[in-house]
């Protein structure tokens, strides 16, 4: 409806602006009446939902709401009814009632049937749509109107009758629940292939936190557009630990559960349901993100000096309250400076007391202190194919993954047979 | 209106997806050179070839079909190159017709289709005519098929009617459109209607209706009629260009089909000017796993030298393995090489270069052979070797036929053998056949050990004096120096006594003396 008005602002001749507001006010109705409808069935808790459900009841039964109804409906049948054809000859066109002509396109297609056998392609062209139109329509429309002067008259004493149809209250209701149905579209699509939401218990206080079966948003959104299956992971701190460090091989999902941690935080500052079960979440002040970015030059300092100015000054305002989240910082120098400087900005971290995610491929700074807790992403040799992230506590290892090299090719008598039986 | 030259009952597909293998067959097989020849020069019949002897057929039936048709056109050469240069002519000419770019007026469209058909619907006439003389000469099912097809659907009362309606879609009067009105009161379900017949005084008293004329000078007003007839004209116009799909279409197939015959005469008249004979050879199914040739020879040497080469015979009937050792140079590579050639010609319904061959069809033909360098240098030579194993695992299914030349020789025997073993033994017991050329003692030998009846040996042998017959016998692996000893000692006068297969050798520069084991045979048995 919205769109519609917006439409008729941008539109010229007046008969075409009529049939405009006609639907709008069509798509007004039947959208208030829906919404009325499916108000009145269910068991409502909320006060703001119970309101409107009583302010609709009211006004879909008005004097005012109904004779708006009924006269549309009328005048849109007359409408659709008229049937018109237009003769081109030359630079001439002449308007008149249709008087059931043959159809010519049936004919053509019956003689040229024997030579349209298994057509594949079609060669419709799409014209293009434009709602607006040009001159030559619009005086075709007003030779239409002369053909049918009554229906054209009726429908413009509608028009200035019924301006101000829309009522404000309605109007107010349909900017607000937006924010609410988006959320739970997202929640449906990811519930269906088997994820879990739920209400996080929250504190402002505790630092205690814990999710089970938890996934990042972002992620699963993509994967299950894919039809792709999601690995959920579980965490929790316990006093006194604060941080977690998480390394381990590159694509095991390291990235992602920084990014899931920060969400959660954010998503049960927002009031909203969040993913996993079971979760116990901190209302922090504030969330601070460090993540890698491409280097840029308007700063006029390097990759390094730009990533240590940026934590500095996440560092300068985050508080004992605030969510930390550090993704892959000082990946752009040697392995001892990132040792060195990442040792010194966690510490500074610990000191502060706030909590986190530090992603990181210096192992040694999984074990500073003991509020700093060492996770590992794991990546599935087996089936490389399936991307299944799970991120665990264990300290840092840094092993790697070898194999002998028929087994690495698949050529064992046993894999290769399995291969081709498939 | 079909062709239906190739398959009994659909279009012969030429941009039907390859054997993901395409590039190494086509290396290993050395197929360019079969190509070359097919095409005599025409590049259109270089693909066609490439394609049609690519896409192996399965089944027995449409392998006999095309094997039909092919005697047909080696009786009637001269009608099937005039059929083929008819249908190049026909596309050439209606290229002439310029549609422009871009397909977005209906209006134009619908002129550009309208001329292209009235050109292509004269070259109809001309090979139905065409038809009318030589349909008597031919007996192939696809063949009469196509002839037949040609008398019923394009009569010349039909052709007529065509021509006719294509004149009145010039639209030499105007046109007659009907409308509704629909979102925001455009006209919509705009439809093109025949005009009734009216008398000249009912026309010029005709006052009903609301008329208006455009400006001359209003480009804008003369663009918005045009747009509105374009919605009127959209089906009729998706019609014909259709239409002109469908005809276009049956001169692309007819040119892509008689193409694929023309390139077997070609082919025909150079191996019958190196007199070698050829065969249609015996499909049989796939379970079967017949394998028995007299004078199998490798087509493409013949065709690089220009000589007759030597063939071989080969019983290899319910055998799933045929394991191949033997004297270097002594033409294994080109005895794999035979059979690979004979396999894929077969299944495309071509003749094969033999004097008989009753061969199984398989589900897919797969090469693995020895390569010189990993080009890439990124993994060493077993690595790469392994991987190129791998890529066939991810392809090979049972019922399929996988030719090796020396695979797993890249590292020492030993660890060879027991990858080879590990490999043969899976590829075995997935009802895969394998041809596998090998110097492999150990792995040779084991097989033998084990006496399967499934199991063939050849051995390419090597005269007293050095000289090489290049002929392969059954015969059980040997050790390379026992071999060598035990060939002088207990076989050598015998040799000469049993000449198993008959052939000559033919000439050619003794200096080419490169690596490859394809190469180098090729050029030791010519020698």
């Amino acid at each position: 409806m919205r769109g519609h008005l917006e439409q008729i602002e941008k539109l010229h001749y007046q008969l075409q602006k009529q049939s405009w507001f006609l639907d709008a006010v069509e798509i007004y109705c039947e959208a208030v009446r829906g919404l009325a409808d499916d108000l009145a069935e269910p068991e409502l808790t909320s006060r703001g939902l119970r309101r409107i459900r009583e302010y609709l009841a009211a006004y879909t039964t008005s004097q005012k709401f109904v004779s708006l109804v009924a006269e549309l409906r009328a005048l849109k049948q007359a409408l659709t009814g008229i049937r018109y054809r237009a003769r081109i000859q030359g630079p001439r066109v002449t308007v008149s009632r249709y008087q059931g002509e043959r159809d010519y396109s049936v004919e053509i297609l019956e003689t040229f049937a024997r030579f349209q056998q298994g057509a594949v392609r079609s060669y419709l062209v799409s014209l293009p749509d434009e709602p607006n139109m040009n001159h030559v329509e619009a005086r075709i429309l007003d030779g239409v109107a002369e053909l049918y002067p009554e229906v054209f008259a009726a429908r413009t004493d509608y028009c200035v009758r019924h301006d101000a149809y829309l009522d404000p209250t309605v109007s107010v209701f349909d900017r607000e629940v937006q924010f609410y149905v988006a959320y739970l579209e997202l929640m449906q699509r990811l519930r269906k292939a088997g994820l879990s939401f739920s209400y996080p218990q929250v504190s402002a206080r505790s630092k205690e936190v814990a999710v089970t079966e938890t996934f990042d948003l972002a992620l699963a959104t993509k994967l299950v557009g894919e039809q792709r299956p999601v690995v959920c992971n579980d965490f929790y701190l316990k006093d006194p630990e604060r941080m977690f460090v998480v390394s381990g091989p590159n694509n095991g999902g390291k990235t992602t559960f920084a990014r899931m941690f920060g969400q959660l935080h954010y998503l049960a500052s927002l009031g909203l349901p969040v993913p996993g079960t079971d979760a116990r979440l901190f209302l922090p002040d504030r969330i601070y993100t460090h993540f890698e970015r491409e280097e840029d030059i308007a700063t006029l300092r390097g990759k390094f000096e730009d990533e240590l100015f940026r934590i500095h000054e996440i560092l300068e305002q985050a508080s004992a309250d605030s969510v930390l989240i550090m993704n892959e910082s000082f990946g752009s120098t040697t392995l001892r400076d990132a040792l060195v400087v990442g040792t010194e900005v966690m510490r500074q971290i610990i000191e502060l007391g706030a909590l986190g995610v530090f992603v990181t491929f210096v192992d040694e700074l999984a074990s500073l202190d003991d509020s700093t807790v060492s996770m590992m992403s794991t990546v599935m040799p087996d089936d490389p194919a399936i991307r299944t992230f799970t991120v665990v506590r264990k300290p840092a290892d840094g092993l790697a993954y070898a194999a002998a090299i028929a087994e690495k090719y698949g050529l064992t008598y046993a894999a290769l047979r399995q291969r081709i039986a498939r | 209106m079909k062709a239906f030259l190739m398959h009994r009952d659909r279009d012969f597909e030429l941009e039907a997806e390859l054997p993901a293998n395409e590039e190494v067959l086509i290396q290993d097989l050395e197929l360019t050179t079969l190509w070359s020849a097919m095409a005599a020069g025409d590049e259109f019949l270089f693909d066609v070839a490439k394609r049609a002897v690519l896409q192996s057929l399965r089944d027995a039936d449409e392998i006999v079909y095309r094997q039909q048709a092919l005697s047909d056109c080696l009786q009637n050469p001269a009608t099937v190159r005039e059929v083929y240069a008819l249908a190049g002519e026909a596309l050439k000419a209606q290229k002439s017709v310029w549609g422009g770019l871009l397909r977005d007026s209906p209006e134009r469209n619908l002129g550009t289709s309208v001329q292209k058909l009235e050109l292509l619907v004269g070259f109809l006439r001309r090979l139905w005519e065409l038809a009318w003389e030589h349909a008597g000469d031919f007996e192939s099912p696809a063949f009469r098929r196509f002839f037949a097809m040609l008398a019923d659907e394009l009569d010349e009362e039909y052709l007529e009617l065509v021509a006719s309606e294509l004149k009145a879609l010039k639209f030499k009067g105007g046109t007659l459109l009907s409308a509704q009105l629909g979102a925001g009161n455009k006209g919509k379900a705009y439809m093109l209607r025949r005009p009734r017949e009216q008398r000249l005084l009912e026309r010029v008293f005709d006052r009903s209706g609301y008329s208006f004329t455009i400006p001359d000078r209003d480009d804008n007003g003369f663009r918005a009629l045009s747009e509105l007839q374009d919605r009127g004209l959209n089906e009729v116009a998706n019609a014909l260009a259709q239409s002109l799909d469908h005809v276009l279409s049956f001169f692309v197939m007819l040119r892509i089909e008689v193409g694929f015959y023309v390139a077997c005469l070609n082919l025909s008249d150079r191996l019958a000017a190196n007199g070698e004979p050829t065969c249609l050879p015996e499909p049989r199914p796939t379970g079967e796993l017949a394998l028995a040739a007299a004078g199998l020879y490798d087509v493409c040497l013949t065709l690089t030298i220009d000589e007759t080469v030597v063939g071989n015979d080969i019983d290899a009937d319910h055998k799933s393995l045929v394991m191949i050792t033997g004297a270097n140079q002594g033409g294994k590579s080109t005895l794999l090489r035979s059979i690979g050639l004979a396999q894929l010609m077969s299944q495309s319904g071509m003749f094969v270069g033999a004097q008989t061959l009753s061969i199984s069809t398989c589900d897919g033909l797969f090469t693995h052979y020895k390569r010189e360098e990993d080009e890439s240098m990124e993994s060493g030579k077993l690595d790469e070797e392994l991987a190129r194993m791998s890529e066939i695992a991810d392809h090979i299914s049972p019922g399929c036929l996988l030719l090796c030349n020396e695979s797993f020789a890249s590292t020492n025997e030993r660890e060879g053998s027991e990858i080879a073993r590990q490999v043969l033994g899976a590829l075995l017991a997935e009802r895969i056949r394998v041809l596998f050329v090998t110097h492999m003692y150990d792995l040779a030998n084991g097989f033998y050990e084990q006496g399967l009846d499934a199991t063939l040996f050849l051995r390419a042998e090597r005269g007293s004096d050095g000289a090489r017959p290049f002929k392969l016998s059954e015969g059980r692996p040997l050790s390379t120096s026992y071999g060598e000893d035990s060939y002088r000692k207990i076989f050598g006068r015998s040799a000469d006594a049993t000449p198993v297969l008959a052939g000559r050798a033919a000439q050619c520069s003794p200096d080419r003396t490169d690596g490859d084991a394809a190469v180098a045979e090729t050029d030791g048995l010519a020698q």
